[in-house]
């Protein structure tokens, strides 16, 4: 059976391109292991929050985590689920660097039945010096029916 | 670091690339401020389902707290220092944000020195029925900083 990490792998972007926010922000997906993915913010001067200083808008920052999570949780799945962010928590622990590309690494480090536990960082080239760290739950829910690989590979290719 | 005086929040919302790049803009009642994100199909995260990026709606929120914040400081006059910025916020997500326009409004709960304390709701047909809530710290200059 085709798991969902099988996916992120063969699609070899998370799927990230049939996200259309994900698509916007231009992240790429470094690595995905699983329980586990990397994402990748490219530096944009469209992406600032305080023009006089050129940092990254802390919102830009909040979905890069909130995406790299849900990656992770993906991951972790061994078949296909409804994946519900219930809450995202944030600390921002230092002002990004103007000019560097973020990374953003996260560790679904448990799952349950119905529930996720997600936990990931942000940094610029050191995961222990992060930018951000956050902290998020999700709600899974069983499909009906799992997709079919020619359902999967479709979806993919949109 | 510093906005130059005189501007106005809607005018300071205009300088921000990334709320540029989001297409959010700032309507203001009195002394209150609504943030509106009006639907774009970049927004989207899930384009099954689809809804609106959960991170979108985060951002949007993070914005209407800190340009709450901002039209507070100038209020007092002491606005205009520097800029709030997030310390730490939770985000719950309530509803799934279909593919309409998103308001969102901010209530400072505290607004220490140092530190102020805010919740945002956003919310699309019913305020009664937001889509998501924020809770964050933020921090917040004097002029004498």
């Amino acid at each position: 059976m085709v798991r969902p990490i099988d996916m992120i792998s063969r699609s070899g972007d998370a799927g990230l391109h049939i996200s259309p926010q994900a698509k916007a922000l231009k992240l790429e997906l470094v690595s995905v292991s699983p329980s586990e993915a990397i994402i990748k913010l490219p530096y944009r001067l469209e992406l600032v929050g305080e023009p006089d200083s050129g940092i990254l808008a802390g919102g830009a920052v909040t979905t890069l985590l909130d995406h790299v999570c849900g990656q992770a949780v993906w991951a972790a799945l061994d078949e296909f689920m409804s994946i519900v962010t219930l809450d995202l928590r944030i600390d921002y622990t230092r002002p990004a660097k103007p000019g560097l590309d973020l990374f953003a690494h996260a560790h679904c480090y448990k799952l349950t039945r119905s529930v996720a536990f997600v936990r990931a960082a942000a940094y610029e080239t050191d995961r222990s010096d992060p930018v951000s760290t956050a902290q998020a739950a999700f709600m899974l829910t069983r499909l009906q029916i799992q997709p079919t690989p020619d359902q999967i590979r479709a979806a993919v290719s949109r | 670091m510093s906005d130059e005086p005189g501007l106005t929040p809607a005018d300071i919302l205009q300088a921000i690339p990334y709320a540029r790049f989001l297409g959010v803009r700032a309507e203001f009642a009195g002394d209150e401020v609504t943030l509106v994100l009006p639907y774009s199909e970049h927004l989207i995260g899930n384009p099954t389902v689809p809804a609106i990026h959960g991170g979108v709606l985060g951002a949007l929120m993070e914005m209407t707290a800190i340009a709450q914040l901002s039209m507070a400081q100038s209020a007092d006059g002491k606005g205009g220092a520097r800029r709030p910025r997030p310390i730490d916020i939770t985000v719950e997500y309530l509803r799934s944000a279909r593919p309409v326009d998103t308001f969102a409004r901010a209530q400072l709960r505290r607004v220490g020195r140092r530190i102020a304390n805010v919740s945002v709701e956003a919310w699309q047909d019913a305020r009664a029925a937001p889509v998501a809530t924020l809770h964050g710290h933020f921090k917040v200059f004097s002029e004498s900083e």
